[in-house]
């Protein structure tokens, strides 16, 4: 009994912190005020709790299991929540319904925890619907809004889609195999046709979560739809934990039938980077780019997800941390944007720089991490993912991931001029940007250049391996 | 000598510069920082010279190793021998000069030197380190200043020029990140550790693939012929001490690079590829100088003269004797000393009279005679004088290029040597044209001559030019034993 307390902590605390939002809420209610501070708080004791007392262990004959990997995976996500709640706090300052928001995205976070940790079919569909359904509610936030509207509908309907894929994919698994276990499954696998439909359709369900190309298409307008705070939720937090589960099935579950998954996750790591760059080149709402940004970069987590072996994984671990602290700037700053002044264009940053030195600042070095060039933190996450996808020793396959970083630098580089080199007489007005804002920004901006420079934390990642 | 004192000194400075309140301030530091920085690389030479006098006849002296990521086999190792103790003085001194000249810069001050003094920071780091994958980091670190050098101080169409820059050099990073991954995995245990990845013999498969990713990925940092289009542009958009980084240092990395990486550990690729590397080079030089003569503005004759002198070091490169190699190497400092003298003077007069054009210009020398006449002495050394720098460089290179004792290169080395012509026209049409014969503009008559920072910047890069064209020896003995080891490499192939 006193193991279920301890290998379900992350999960029980979460819990916890959504009672007591609810308690607040039902309560007398606080002041958006004292209550964002509190909020933030009570994420910052939530990833702190996550570096201690922890275990490994089954629980429930191996539904729900628990290792050092999936706490430090855990960690990430947690991070990546706690920093939201930061350089969003302006955004999120003005809202009429903050408890719900929070209880809606920790119940996501806590949908994320069961799906990383589970050892069964069943409960990963559970847990991924648990990650899912919240945040489509998460998506309509801007009341007021039609395109939230519409961006909420279009991702409740795509997610049940997939959702309807994945549990026929789980079922024929079931049928073939006979077993929902992870750990048993493995052994059972030897690539039979049956199978291959059964993988093909729980690929596919994954596909969609991770927006890869072709089941890509609802990202851009959900991501435009959306309130930033969600959008930067949506497009780092969702994606890291949908990864992080995907890496568990292809290199435990389906380990057997890799000669399929890796041409499969090879051609589609190809698409996905080429499609993704190219429809970013000409897009003119910063959300928007974001996202055709965002699916380039799954393209990427894809090319290290072919190395079946240590370095698959941790490069994956270690580009979604880096991927956090990137995107997130890079979010913090459009919100920051957005919340004052309304303007979502790149044109409208024209001449940012001379108002607003901090802010572009921190969107440079979030962009420059974005392109993988040094001395951030993006480098040495994409240098791992090309040498980890490298491996089977295909040129031609690092050439083209290495040609997609030049196309990406272009469209990077364009956001770069727009706000430091053309000239605009009026450009956006200086913007205050809150305490709690700055300082996610900052953290943000220190993690895109320590998590390159201090090589331990991906030895650290590295290491758990072992 | 510890060599991180030399990536800690730019970082330093750097960091000292963030906490700068005032322009005053700023520009002192800078220029205190540059001074060290040129103290420190003085002090390296001086200390290698010792190392080799008391005996030390290592590859690599002051060899130190940090594990950086243990399980990937990645270390920071760092250690120099001739070639990069001569491109970190090379470096030291033009960056000394480039931040001299542009002590009037007003627009954006601090930024501007952050970004200057980060530039100098990757190169120091590419010349002593001795892993792939390091080098690679500090190839790439600079980048982000080039562009934001040119993008925001730069003039005319810059914004254009920034990005073509960019992304041809990103897109040789990439041939080179690609070939540097080749490496790693034709390494089987996984090494990208230079001197290791040496010794390991790799297949001459895997070096057909793998030389011309690396050679060609660095040549276009170097202006390989017809990879060079980015150089016109970018030179001559970017401001004055940004054409000096760009040409003086940042086009060396490719240079250093090429010999470094590509030759010394793929000697067999080397062989193979050598004619191919020997014709575009022959090519680029032609071209590069016939080229100049139809240009109007000074900053392109200086942009594509460079183009047809950065053509001599890969010539030497593709000419694979020692003493070609040698002269690559000498050339390579010979013309970082020399352009970027150039583009200095160049900036002077553009400040002075806002315009670039050569035919607006004339009859300078009257109103400015020390300007004058360091665009004499520099003409004078592009053009090959003997008792200036070019003169060595290019001398060896043909020397050593006569080694090589078939058709095919005799015609290479007399097509190279025709150039030689072709710049004397160019170079004394240009500075005949713009220092003397009768003033063009009467604004003229007032202009004023060099400042006390523009004379000492002159004087520092013309003090480098000098001491090789006198006295050719000392960098000669620092260079030679270091392009023997690469030398040795590529002999052992033909046994």
């Amino acid at each position: 009994m006193n193991d279920l307390w301890i290998i379900m902590k992350n999960e029980l605390v979460v819990t916890t912190i959504i009672f007591l939002l609810l308690f607040i809420k039902i309560g007398k209610g606080l002041k958006n005020e004292t209550l964002l501070p509190l909020i933030q708080f009570l994420l910052l004791a939530n990833l702190l709790q996550g570096f201690f007392f922890n275990k490994e262990g089954l629980l429930f004959e191996g539904i729900f299991y628990s290792n050092t990997l999936i706490i430090v995976q855990k960690n990430i996500l947690s991070l990546g929540v706690y920093l939201i709640s930061l350089v969003c706090s302006d955004w999120l300052k003005k809202s009429p319904q903050l408890p719900e928001f929070f209880i809606l995205m920790l119940s996501a976070l806590l949908g994320m925890f069961f799906m990383i940790s589970s050892g069964n079919l069943l409960m990963f569909y559970l847990s991924l619907e648990l990650a899912t359904i919240p945040v489509a509610a998460m998506a309509n936030f801007d009341l007021h809004k039609k395109v939230s509207s519409e961006a909420a509908m279009k991702m409740i309907l795509s997610s049940a889609f997939s959702s309807g894929i994945l549990l026929f994919g789980i079922s024929l698994l079931y049928g073939a195999t006979g077993t929902l276990q992870f750990a048993e499954m493995s052994a059972l696998l030897d690539g039979s046709p049956l199978q291959m439909l059964a993988f093909i359709f729980l690929f596919t369900a994954f596909a969609f979560k991770l927006s890869v190309v072709p089941f890509h298409l609802w990202t851009a307008d959900v991501y435009e739809g959306s309130p930033v705070a969600v959008t930067a939720f949506l497009s780092v937090i969702s994606k890291g934990a949908v990864a992080f589960i995907l890496l568990t099935v292809l290199h435990k579950v389906f380990l057997p039938m890799m000669g399929i998954w890796y041409n499969l996750l090879m051609i589609l790591s190809v698409i996905t980077m080429i499609t993704g760059n190219i429809f970013a080149l000409r897009q003119q709402n910063i959300k928007r780019f974001l996202a055709f940004s965002s699916i380039a970069q799954v393209g990427f987590i894809l090319v290290g997800m072919t190395n079946e072996g240590q370095l698959g994984i941790s490069s994956v671990v270690y580009f979604i941390l880096v991927y956090i602290f990137s995107n997130l700037a890079a979010f913090g700053v459009a919100s920051a944007i957005s919340s004052q002044t309304g303007k979502e264009n790149i044109d409208d940053y024209k001449g940012m720089y001379r108002t607003n030195p901090f802010l572009s600042w921190i969107l440079a070095l979030a962009l420059f991490s974005l392109a993988g060039i040094p001395p951030t933190a993006g480098f040495f996450g994409k240098l791992f993912l090309l040498t980890a996808g490298g491996a089977k020793g295909s040129f031609w396959y690092i050439g083209i991931a290495a040609l997609n970083m030049i196309i990406s630098l272009y469209y990077y580089l364009r956001v770069i001029r727009s706000v430091f080199m053309d000239k605009n007489d009026a450009p956006i007005e200086k913007i205050s940007v809150g305490r709690s804002a700055t300082l996610g920004l900052l953290l943000c901006g220190a993690g895109i250049l320590a998590a390159g420079l201090f090589s331990w934390i991906f030895e650290y990642i590295r290491g758990i391996l072992n | 000598m510890n060599l991180l004192y030399l990536i800690g000194l730019p970082v330093l400075t750097a960091a000292a510069l963030l906490l700068a309140r005032s322009k005053e301030q700023v520009r002192w530091i800078s220029f205190a920082g540059s001074v060290a920085q040129l103290a420190l690389a003085l002090a390296l030479y001086f200390a290698f010279r010792q190392e080799r006098a008391a005996g030390n006849t290592a590859a690599m002296l002051f060899d130190q190793t940090w594990p950086l990521f243990k399980s990937l086999h990645i270390n920071f190792h760092v250690g120099v021998d001739g070639i990069s103790v001569a491109m970190i003085l090379l470096t030291s001194f033009v960056v000394v000069s480039g931040v001299l000249v542009s002590l009037n810069i007003e627009k954006m001050t601090k930024e501007f030197y952050f970004l200057l003094i980060l530039l100098s920071l990757g190169a120091y780091g590419f010349f002593i380190s001795l892993d792939l994958f390091v080098l690679f980091f500090f190839l790439e670190i600079a980048v982000i200043p080039k562009y934001l050098l040119i993008g925001i101080w730069g003039s005319g169409k810059k914004e254009y020029s920034a990005n073509k820059l960019a992304l041809m050099l990103m897109g040789g990073s990439a041939l080179v990140l690609v070939g540097l991954l080749g490496l790693y995995y034709a390494s089987h245990g996984g090494t990208f550790d230079l001197m290791e990845l040496s010794h390991l013999g790799i297949p001459a498969d895997t070096q057909r693939i793998l030389f011309p990713l690396l050679f060609v990925g660095f040549g276009v940092f170097t202006a390989l012929f017809p990879l060079h289009t980015w150089v016109p542009d970018g030179h001559s958009s970017a401001p004055t001490a940004g054409s000096m980084f760009l040409a003086g240092i940042s086009m060396k990395l490719g240079g250093y690079g090429c010999l470094r990486v590509a030759v010394f550990l793929l000697p067999v690729g080397a062989k193979e590829y050598a004619n191919i590397i020997i014709v575009l080079s022959s090519i680029a030089i032609l071209y590069g100088a016939f080229a100049t003569m139809m240009q109007k503005d000074l900053k392109y004759i200086n942009a594509y003269s460079s183009v047809s002198h950065v053509g001599f070091s890969l010539l030497g490169i593709g000419m694979l004797t020692h003493t070609a190699l040698t002269g690559a190497v000498l050339q390579m400092v010979s013309h970082g000393l020399m352009t970027a003298l150039f583009f200095a003077v160049i900036g002077m007069v553009y400040d002075r009279t806002h315009t670039r054009m050569v035919n607006d210009l004339g009859g300078l020398m009257k109103m400015m005679p020390f300007i004058g006449t360091i665009f004499f002495i520099v003409g004078l050394c592009s053009l090959g004088l003997p008792g200036l720098s070019g003169f060595v460089a290019e001398m060896t290179v043909f020397m050593g290029s006569w080694e090589n004792a078939d058709l095919f290169h005799r015609i290479a080395t007399i097509t190279a040597c025709m150039s030689i012509v072709v710049t004397a026209v160019y170079i004394l049409r240009a500075v005949g044209k713009v220092m003397m014969g009768p003033v063009t503009n009467p604004v003229y008559l007032t202009l004023k001559d060099a400042n006390w920072n523009e004379k000492l910047a002159a004087v520092i890069l013309l003090a480098g030019i000098l001491a090789i064209g006198l006295a050719p020896f000392w960098l000669n003995d620092l260079v030679r034993p270091a392009t023997e080891t690469i030398a040795h490499q590529i002999l052992q192939v033909t046994k």
